[in-house]
């Protein structure tokens, strides 16, 4: 998410980008001392309401509502949704005894590490790499591609990759034409198809946030180590990634992040199928939750779909901290 | 494939690197010919909505327009199916980027200028905030949605889109904030302006290509966002474009893949030209800027 990639741009070229910490206390005329502290507090608090009323509202009251729901047997159709009422820890019982989710989260794993850890994670850090120092016109020219995959919305990513990899598709029409075996990608091989789909998708981010990183670092070690003779391949083990440890720690939180929550791609290339073969948590839980209209069931994987995000959040905020 | 046989294909500019070391200059040419190889991979599926776009007789594989022609984009420009769908869009994103816009401008003052007790907690929580997933959450904002007989309601829908926004922009106004000195504020106040005053005649004019950025930014999150609207909006004539070009090419078999390409294409185009803009304007600490929010 490119909200996030900028708190990391920022994160990452302290002096520039974050401002100096604690901005000294308003010297306020000697007049507006004495100004009642109600008031006060009111000025100070106010303008915060309207962006604590949209959180609580949209935000805070659903993860509650979550919370209840995945208690009961709230559905949308049958006994639940005549009456609900209170069924215990049995939405939890049932997930963990349930096959489907254990498998849909497995795909997730494989989808977050494949797509995300590995391959945009990795590809985006060889890409900025490789682009370091080479011809400016070259160079945006391949960034303006590789930027351009990630730009365009998701549903359009995917109607594109729908159409490149369908059997009468741009890839099987230069397979055949090469003689190459030309299988159904999205019927025989779905997971890797939404994984390279989202790979290419993805890219882009962990390319600018190495780029960005990478712009910021001292040039003058990288001659050192030249100087001693240290070849590119050294220098990129023992001086460059290093130095870039804390970027690609926040990246790699980053990505997982985006990457955990994927829906669209996934949805509309696959719809998680054939079968179950390619449902992630987040498709496996929008089907019971509105395939099957079990919103109690639903709830409950929103939970451990939250607090696995929430982990990382949370990874990602000590990393970060405050400054302020 | 060795660098010797194919750097005779490669222009001779690229060539010229290899007369200061033989094996500097291999490795220039090996990281040229990689980087064209990862290009081409990543441009090959873009190509074929261009193209797709361009031709007449549009099928499922890139091939060379034939015919050339512009009538997919005329076909889908005048249709009112499609039109109603991108002004659905235009009412979702704009709502939501000029909602976000001004709750994070008036959040982020106190919480750059005042010294408050709970503002620490508060800043970790809307960085915790900005991490949440928000896809794993509408199950349950479906469920609140119902309870408040909310659904398919598109000003409803854009309140939650700009909610869903709204963490990571308070988060960019603050920083945009404390980077507006506090002295020009206190020469108002000894000058006898109230702090309202101040707020409007000094810092609201410097922060106003931060607050426009954070909308933009709402603006091109939202605009391509599928399932949120795909969940809350239930009436057709109340879906915007990212869900009627799944509809569309959903359906299989008798699928228009032409004037579809087209159509994505002019849906696509403001986030580019926003996105552009964006970048253009404030480069450096934004050229990160962009569309991922799934």
């Amino acid at each position: 998410m490119a909200a996030r990639a900028n708190a990391e741009g920022r994160a990452l070229r302290p002096s520039a980008a974050w401002p100096a910490p604690a901005a000294p206390p308003p010297v306020r005329p000697r007049g507006r001392a004495l100004r009642p502290a109600f008031s006060r507090t009111l000025t100070r608090l106010g303008p915060l309401a309207p962006a604590v009323v949209l959180l609580a509202v949209f935000m805070a009251a659903p993860i509650g509502w979550a919370v209840y729901a995945s208690f009961t047997n709230e559905a949308l159709t049958g006994v639940g949704a005549a009456g609900t009422s209170f069924i215990g820890f049995a939405n939890f019982t049932r997930m963990f005894a349930d096959p489907s989710f254990r498998q849909s989260l497995i795909l997730t794993v494989v989808f977050t590490v494949g797509s995300g850890v590995i391959g945009q994670n990795v590809l985006g850090l060889l890409l900025a790499l490789l682009m370091r120092g080479r011809n400016s016109i070259f160079r945006s020219v391949i960034g303006t591609i590789i930027v351009a995959s990630w730009v365009i919305p998701e549903i359009v990513a995917a109607f594109v990759w729908y159409a490149y990899l369908n059997d009468q598709g741009t890839l099987n029409s230069a397979l055949h034409f090469l003689h190459l075996p030309h299988p159904s990608w999205l019927y025989v091989y779905p997971m890797f198809s939404v994984i390279v789909a989202n790979i290419w998708r993805g890219t882009a981010f962990s390319m600018l946030v190495y780029s960005a990183a990478m712009s910021s670092l001292p040039t003058d070690v990288m001659e050192a180590a030249s100087v001693d003779g240290a070849n590119a391949w050294q220098r990129l083990l023992r001086v460059t990634i290093p130095l870039l440890k804390r970027t690609i720690m926040t990246n790699l939180m980053l990505v997982t992040l985006q990457t955990l929550s994927v829906f669209t791609l996934i949805f509309a290339l696959t719809a998680g199928g054939p079968g179950t073969a390619s449902s992630t948590l987040p498709i496996y839980m929008y089907q019971e939750a509105f395939k099957f209209y079990q919103l109690g069931y639903g709830a409950a994987m929103t939970l451990v779909l939250l607090v696995i995000g929430a982990i990382f959040s949370l990874i990602y905020v000590r990393v970060l901290r405050v400054e302020s | 494939m060795t660098a010797q046989t194919s750097s005779g294909i490669l222009p001779a500019a690229l060539r010229s690197f290899s007369v200061t070391s033989p094996r500097k200059g291999t490795a220039t040419v090996i990281t040229y010919l990689v980087l064209c190889v990862i290009g081409v991979l990543f441009l090959a599926p873009l190509l074929w909505l261009i193209l797709a776009s361009l031709n007449g007789n549009a099928t499922l594989s890139a091939s060379w327009p034939h015919p050339f022609t512009l009538g997919n984009f005329r076909q889908v420009l005048t249709g009112s199916t499609t039109l109603q769908p991108l002004l659905n869009g235009l009412i979702l994103s704009g709502v939501a980027g000029v909602v976000t816009m001004i709750a994070a401008t008036l959040a982020a003052y106190p919480l750059s200028r005042y010294q408050m007790r709970f503002k620490r907690p508060f800043l970790y929580i809307i960085l915790f905030a900005t991490g949440l997933p928000i896809t794993a959450i509408m199950v349950p904002v479906y469920g609140v949605f119902v309870q408040l007989n909310l659904l398919d309601s598109l000003v409803a829908t854009a309140l939650f889109l700009a909610a869903t926004t709204l963490p990571f922009a308070i988060w960019l106004m603050k920083n945009f904030m404390d980077a507006v000195p506090m002295d020009l504020e206190e020469a108002a106040w000894t000058d006898g302006a109230s702090s309202m005053q101040a707020l409007r005649r000094i810092v609201v004019p410097l922060i106003v290509p931060g607050a426009s950025v954070v909308g933009i930014f709402t603006f091109i999150l939202t605009w391509g966002n599928f399932f949120v609207p795909f969940i809350l909006l239930t009436s057709q004539n109340h879906m915007p474009a990212s869900v009627t070009i799944y509809q569309f090419f959903s359906q299989y078999g008798e699928v228009s893949y032409g004037p579809l390409a087209a159509y994505s294409i002019i849906f696509t185009a403001p986030v580019v030209v926003l996105y552009v803009l964006v970048q253009r304007t404030l480069g450096g600490a934004f050229n990160l800027a962009g569309a991922t929010k799934g």
